[in-house]
Order: structure tokens, then sequence, then C-alpha cells
């Protein structure tokens, strides 16, 4: 049976395919501002897809999720600044030390539901914030300049724009893969029927809070591999990558692009980032057009744009 | 005569000054079904919290095939084969039936850390889903999402997802609520059909239901137990009579 072509396929995979050419043609027309805008959209969708996991699929709405973005990055720079420049050494210790502040954070929270757990996680986010404020070795406030990328084998070179930007979207669709899959396994029904209905899936025999908290931890992690990521992309770690309103910014790429949706948060980071760079273009006030832009996503488009583009497909006979 | 499979000890739980359950004792002999009826507000719903796990008794003993179950959490007791179904139907909306009774089979067929195979393709999650819908007669409804359903449907599904955990005892807290005369009349059947397979405690306010089902019944004012006993024992019970059974007898005329 053909699959049937619609308005939802067709932007998916022209987005796709033009996220694989991107490179080719700004090496046509040489302009390569382009690459280091989408290799940074691709970098912040794939936080936005892990905190879609907890936050569409679990119902756990982390806003502090920007925190692993920051312990991602930190990890890099202050390695690379301690002249360990080992991608091998520095990637599995941004993992590592993200998976761990989830599985403390997560630990601590998940008790707790609604607004008590935003506060949590917004609490430790900013916590985390000012601890690397704090590190004066580590250019405190002002940030830290990572001199060098991530070493990894001979021909991948994390300098060359091209092969990095690959490199980014390579992980990004492994993670959108990796999350569909997880989401349609045993793990994922767990997890998401505890977001429906907690109570009843406690009854029918699961002890939900242990799944919710791998759930969490996987998410961090990921989102820790995103921060490895940009710390290699701008060259530069600060305070700022964890600030609360980059944490909102995730949200908002999130909701944005369809939440619970595989491809919604590529979606979401895509339109805000694309949306920020046009209009800031047009207008130094560029925020008061995106702000309305928003809203009326979020109070005509419950599924967000994915799910306006679910509902083009109902419309059209099949 | 073999031990009571649930027996319950001198249980008591009070929300600040209203006593919920005062000093209940119940036995459920295996294979029973005993039916717990009173009053609004009497404490009912209160019970079967506590008996499955959601509500702590504040003191008293609750033991389930010999077992103390009193410290367990509900996830504990349900793997004990102690099934509950709600009073207000309490599914997963966004799934289809099947996947909702296949939730409750998963829960019941080892741990869930499996991250990669594709849960829905899993036959042996699917084929006992099935059968239990087939159970209650919703063969033909399993593919749709739950919230397409009715509210008689739901509460099926709410019974496909009790019996899908091969229970040892099913805790049904008025699957009755809601339903036409209709579909009442279905569920009843569907209950005499498990009778004698499964123990049960139903809580219910439809007399004529409890009646025609129970093989004893325990009546509870205000947190208290007042009688128990076979249907005839308690219909000639004075105390019932004054206390409630009223409205019981109009039906029964």
């Amino acid at each position: 049976m053909m699959p049937a072509l619609n308005l939802r396929t067709v932007v998916i995979v022209a987005l796709l395919a033009a996220l694989v050419l991107l490179p080719v043609y700004t090496g046509l027309t040489g302009n390569r501002f382009l690459v280091t805008l989408f290799t940074r959209i691709l970098i912040l969708a794939l936080a936005a897809v892990s905190l879609n996991l907890i936050l569409g699929y679990g119902g756990m709405m982390s806003f502090g999720h920007a925190a692993y973005l920051g312990i991602g990055g930190y990890a890099v720079g202050i390695l690379a600044h301690e002249g360990i420049v080992s991608g091998f050494v520095q990637w599995p210790v941004a993992l590592l030390a993200s998976a761990l502040f989830a599985l403390v954070i997560g630990a601590l929270s998940l008790r707790t539901r609604g607004v008590y757990f935003i506060m949590i996680t917004l609490a430790f986010a900013q916590m985390a914030y000012y601890v690397a404020s704090g590190l004066s070795r580590y250019g405190g406030d002002d940030g830290l300049t990572v001199y060098k990328r991530s070493q990894f084998f001979a021909p991948l070179d994390l300098a060359n724009k091209t092969q990095f930007y690959y490199l980014c979207l390579a992980l990004l669709l492994a993670a959108i893969y990796f999350v569909w899959r997880l989401t349609n396994s045993r793990f994922g029904l767990v997890v998401q029927g505890s977001r429906s209905n907690d109570l009843r899936m406690r009854a029918i025999g699961f002890p939900t809070n242990r799944y919710r908290l791998v759930c969490f931890v996987i998410a961090g992690t990921m989102c820790g591999l995103a921060g490895a990521l940009l710390a290699n992309h701008t060259e530069f770690v600060s305070p700022a990558m964890m600030y609360w309103t980059r944490s909102g910014d995730l949200i908002i790429m999130v909701v944005l692009g369809g939440m619970g949706s595989p491809f919604g948060p590529l979606i979401g980071a895509a339109a805000l980032l694309v949306l920020e760079e046009a209009l800031s273009g047009i207008t130094e006030y560029w925020q008061i057009i995106l702000g309305p832009l928003l809203l009326l996503v979020v109070l005509f488009a419950h599924g967000g744009i994915d799910g306006l583009l679910r509902l083009a497909r109902r419309k059209v006979p099949a | 005569m073999s031990e009571p499979l649930l027996q319950v000890e001198r249980l008591a739980k009070r929300f600040g000054g209203i006593v919920a359950t005062d000093d209940v004792a119940l036995e459920v002999a295996k294979g029973e079904l005993h039916a717990i009826i009173g009053p609004n507000g009497a404490g009912k719903t209160t019970l079967i919290a506590q008996l499955s796990g959601q509500l702590r008794p504040d003191s008293g003993r609750i033991r389930f095939g010999g077992d103390d179950i009193t410290a367990l959490p509900m996830y504990r007791r349900s793997r004990l084969g102690l099934a509950r179904s709600f009073q207000i139907t309490s599914l997963f909306l966004d799934f289809s039936a099947l996947d909702n009774v296949a939730l409750a089979v998963q829960a019941h067929a080892g741990h869930s850390f499996h991250f990669w195979r594709d849960a829905r393709a899993e036959p042996e999650l699917r084929q006992p889903a099935r059968a239990a819908l087939e159970r209650v007669g919703l063969s033909n409804r399993a593919e749709l999402p739950a919230s397409a359903l009715s509210h008689g449907e739901h509460r099926l599904i709410e019974l496909a997802m009790a019996l899908a955990a091969s229970p040892r005892m099913l805790l049904l807290d008025e699957p009755m609520a809601g339903l036409g005369p209709e579909e009442s009349a279905r569920m009843v059947d569907m209950l005499r059909a498990l009778k004698g397979e499964l123990t049960i405690l139903l809580v219910e306010h439809d007399m004529e239901a409890v009646f025609a089902l129970a093989d004893r019944i325990t009546v509870l004012v205000y947190g208290r137990v007042i009688a128990s006993g076979p249907p005839a024992a308690i219909r000639a019970n004075d105390d019932v009579r004054q206390a409630y059974l009223g409205e019981a007898e109009a039906v029964h005329g």
C-alpha cells in the first residue's frame, strides 16, 4: 500500500531534504552564515527533542532543561581549558555529568507534580547557573572561550563547518529515531500512560516513578550531548547557556512544533529561530511580532505546527 | 474451612474529624462474591482505596492470601493479584481500547525497561488483551481510541483491564455507575459469569444487582459495619432496614 501523500509528510520530507542539501546550496552561493544558523537550529532542536521526551510524552513540565545544555557545554569547555581536547574523553564526561545531574534532580523533584515540579526544576537550573557564574577559574560570569574544538579520529574534523553541520544533523536524526522507538516500546507506553493517568498506572501494577526517573535521565543525557555540540559550535561557554529564559526557549520550541510529536521539536526549533532571524532583520522590536504569533499558535493549534499539519491531512478526502 | 482470601481487621481511617472507616472487619472467602452496600458517604470508596493501597489506613490490618499487605504500595498489591476497577472511569483516553487493556497485561509481564521493540507488535501483550476484550464483548471496538467510546463501553474496558491481569481477586467500585438499564443488565450477566471463577468484592449502589449476585453482603453506615451475612439475612435485618434499606425495599416491591 502506498503511504498517503499528505501535507504533513510533504513538509517533513521537504524540511529534511532542505537540511541535507543546505551545505551544498551555501557552497554554491558562498553564504556561510546560513550553515552557522542552521547548525545552531539543529543543536537546539536536539535539546528540544530531549525536552519533548519528558514534556510531550511524559507530561513532566521541566523548566530547567537548559541546565543540561550548560553542563554538557561546560564539560567540554573546562576539559579543553585544562588541555584535554579529545572528544572521546570530553563527550562521555558531558553525557555522564548531565545524566548524574538529571538523576539527582529527578529523584528529588519527581515526587511532586504540577507547579511544584516546575519550580523545583527551575530552582535547580538556576543553582547550576549561579555555580557556573562562580567558577572564577573558568571565566565566572564572563564565560570561557573554547580555543580548540573536540578532537576525534583523523577524517572527522569538527572545525570544518560542513562536517560539523552534518555531524549535528546525523545526531539529531538519530535522536528523533531513538525517541520514536522509545515512545512505542513498553517503556514508552508506561511513561505515556503515567502522563495520561498516573494513579491508574500504579493501580494496574506499575511502579511509575522509577520509569519516569529513567525517562528524565535519558532526556537530560541527550540534552547534555546538545550542550557539548553547542560548546563546539559557539567555541564559547557561559552561564547564560543555562539561564531560565533559555529553558523557556526550549519549551516554546516544543510547544510551537507540537508536543508529543517526533518531528515537532525540529519544526518548532526551525520555526522559532528562523522567525527570530527574519524578524530581527526587519525591526529591532521583533519580539513584539513574535509574541502574538506564538500566542496564536498556542491558542488555536493545540498540537502546535505539527498538529496543524495533521489537521490539514484529515480534511483531505482519502 | 480454609483461610479467607481477604481478611480485614480493625481497619480505621480518619480525615480530620470525620471517621471514614471505623473499626471495619471483613472476610472474603475464596470464590465468593462479596458485596458492600451502604448509603452515600458510608465510606465504601474509602474502604476500596485502602484495600487497593491508594490510601493508607490509620490503623488495622489487611491480609491477602495470607500476606500482610497493609503497608504495600498499590503496584505491589496489584502484582499479588488484587485488581481494582474505578468508580469514576479512569482510562488512558488517548490510547486505543486494546492499548488500555494491553497495558494492564504488560504490568504483569515482567519489568517494562524495554526501550526498543514496538510494544504494540508483541503478541504476548496483545493476545491476552484481545481475549479480555472479547470476554467483555468489545472485540469489534478494540482499535478505536478510548475517548471515542461510550460510557458503558468504558465500564467494560475497566472490567477487561482488571481481568487481563489474571487477578486472584477483583475489587469493583460501582461497575454499574451511570449505566442505563440495558447496559446494567449486560454488566450483571458479565459478573455472574465471572463469579465462582474469581473472588470479587463488589461495591455497588444498584440493589437489584447486589441482591441478585452476592453470596454475602456487608452493610456499611458512617464507616461502621452494621451487618454482614447472606442476602436473605441482610434483607431481614432490622438495623439494616432502619438505617438504609427503605429505598431498596421499594425496588423489590
